[in-house]
């Protein structure tokens, strides 16, 4: 067992130094990079946070969609693709429907929770803020 | 002096020293060059911003090239060579888009690989910008249908004989969205369920034309006044007329204004109406409907092609990474194209 800080800490360290102390003496391209830096960073530790619950979500409502277990994520996506691609399931499907938004949103709030597209999704799905956030 | 020797040229004075032997050859009076910097680019294209020192005064500039002279690996299956590029440029130029002037082509001799140079214009580019600056309120009211009209004049390029402009009809385009899908190797169920959506609703034929490829906000550079030109023509190809107008109007090009569907600054009817009074080819709503779903398939893959490029180390910097996550964007954007009616809300089941 490593000692503390643990992982999240260690990130939000680093981060905060970018933002803090780099980006003011940074100028031009490396200014910018070390912005989108700071982003990526936030962003690894929202996985952190939210990618366990997420993705049990998912395999629960992809394993319901196919109609059986989904040990793997990416085996029974692949599974889920297939038939949407050989349009066995398709638009007409509501719960198929309800699970593409879900994953979706799930995938927004680690990658940009801000995405007008995202905000407004959440609007639709749950009447207001909140939902996957 | 004593001391150590001069350090070799550094790459940046290299290509400064390049570019004014370039320029010499072309431009009387033309006697140094300045203030050399990188504006984008990634592995395959670099874009510089200088100025040419000449005897009338300074001249700003632009060198839009391909290091090594190779070709270009848009995701998207870009193929035009900057050559050609430079030719549709002008031909775009003659129809009366705004467009850069280019002053000249690059050639093998110049050692500098192959492009062009081409005229700085002042002007607003960035999205967000010409989306909030107060002083270009008055040009977001009559951009929207600006955009209409100088989408007409491109429209009405006469691009015949520049052999490299590909022919990418709509049926075609979603073919190589499923063969780069397939590529990736990545389960994309939204872009499965897009992909066949685009399939079973493929537009019917129309006369072809040149196509931009990328006319979008973001690639308009703008003054109060009005649109001073069109940039970056790497994706330009033949066509449906409807594809840029598709593009146009894609969320993902909205920044944050995604009420307003055409580029985040104007209505579609504003667009499609000054379109057609400019002499377009009528375009119905559900055509541009159809492309705005093609966008977002390629703009999604878009994405994860920048990403691939990096994990595979062609092109490392952590902006090509986290575009990556940035494929999502375009997903959701997709669900709400081909979904209006979510399941569990007012208008749906």
């Amino acid at each position: 067992m490593q000692d503390p800080p643990r992982i999240p800490e260690l990130i939000e360290a680093v981060r905060e130094f970018l933002e803090r102390d780099a980006l003011p003496e940074l100028r031009g391209r490396t200014r910018f990079l070390a912005r989108v830096s700071v982003n990526v960073l936030g962003l690894v530790l929202r996985e952190l946070e939210l990618a366990p619950a997420a993705e049990a979500a998912e395999r629960e409502r992809l394993a319901e969609l196919l109609g059986r277990p989904v040990p793997d994520l990416d085996e029974g996506n692949r599974e889920l693709c297939r038939r949407i691609r050989e349009r066995e399931i398709g638009l007409a499907d509501e719960a198929l429907r309800a699970h593409l938004w879900q994953t979706t949103l799930a995938k927004l709030a680690v990658d940009q929770p801000r995405y007008s597209g995202c905000l407004a999704a959440r609007e639709r799905l749950h009447g207001g803020r909140g939902g996957a956030a | 002096m004593a001391g150590p020797s001069p350090a070799p040229p550094s790459p940046p004075e290299e290509l400064a020293s390049r570019l004014l032997d370039a320029l010499q050859r072309r431009i009387p009076g033309a006697h140094g060059v300045r203030n050399l910097a990188r504006l984008s680019g990634g592995a395959s294209q670099e874009t510089f911003a200088f100025e040419a020192e000449t005897d009338r005064g300074p001249l700003p500039l632009v060198l839009r090239r391909s290091p090594g002279g190779a070709p270009r690996q848009g995701g998207m299956g870009s193929t035009l060579s900057l050559e050609d590029e430079a030719r549709v440029v002008a031909r775009a130029a003659a129809a009366g888009v705004p467009v850069p002037s280019i002053l000249f082509v690059l050639e093998p001799a110049d050692g500098l690989g192959s492009g062009f140079v081409m005229r700085f214009l002042e002007g607003e580019s960035l999205p967000r910008r010409i989306l909030r600056d107060e002083a270009l309120a008055r040009l977001r009211q009559g951009l929207a249908a600006e955009c209409g009209r100088i989408l007409a004049r491109i429209h009405a390029t006469d691009v015949r004989g520049i052999a490299g402009l590909e022919s990418v009809p709509p049926e075609l385009a979603v073919e190589r969205c499923r063969k780069l899908l397939r590529a990736f190797d990545v389960p994309r169920p939204v872009v499965e369920l897009a992909l066949v959506w685009l399939e079973d609703h493929l537009p019917s034929p129309v006369p072809q034309t040149l196509v931009h490829g990328d006319f979008r906000n973001g690639n308009l550079l703008v003054g109060p006044e009005g649109v001073r030109a069109v940039l970056d023509w790497e994706l330009a190809h033949v066509g449906d007329p409807a594809e840029d107008l598709g593009w146009l109007c894609a969320n993902v090009w909205r920044f944050g204004e995604r009420d307003r569907r055409v580029g985040g600054f104007g209505d579609l009817p504003d667009l499609l109406a000054a379109y057609e009074e400019a002499g377009g080819r009528p375009i119905p709503p559900e055509r541009v409907h159809w492309f705005e779903v093609l966008a977002g398939v390629k703009w999604t893959l878009g994405c994860s092609t920048m990403a691939a490029a990096f994990a595979a180390g062609s092109d490392r910097n952590v902006e090509r990474a986290a575009v990556g996550r940035r494929a999502s964007e375009n997903e959701i954007d997709l669900l709400h194209l081909l979904d209006p009616a979510p399941p569990g809300t007012a208008g749906g089941p």
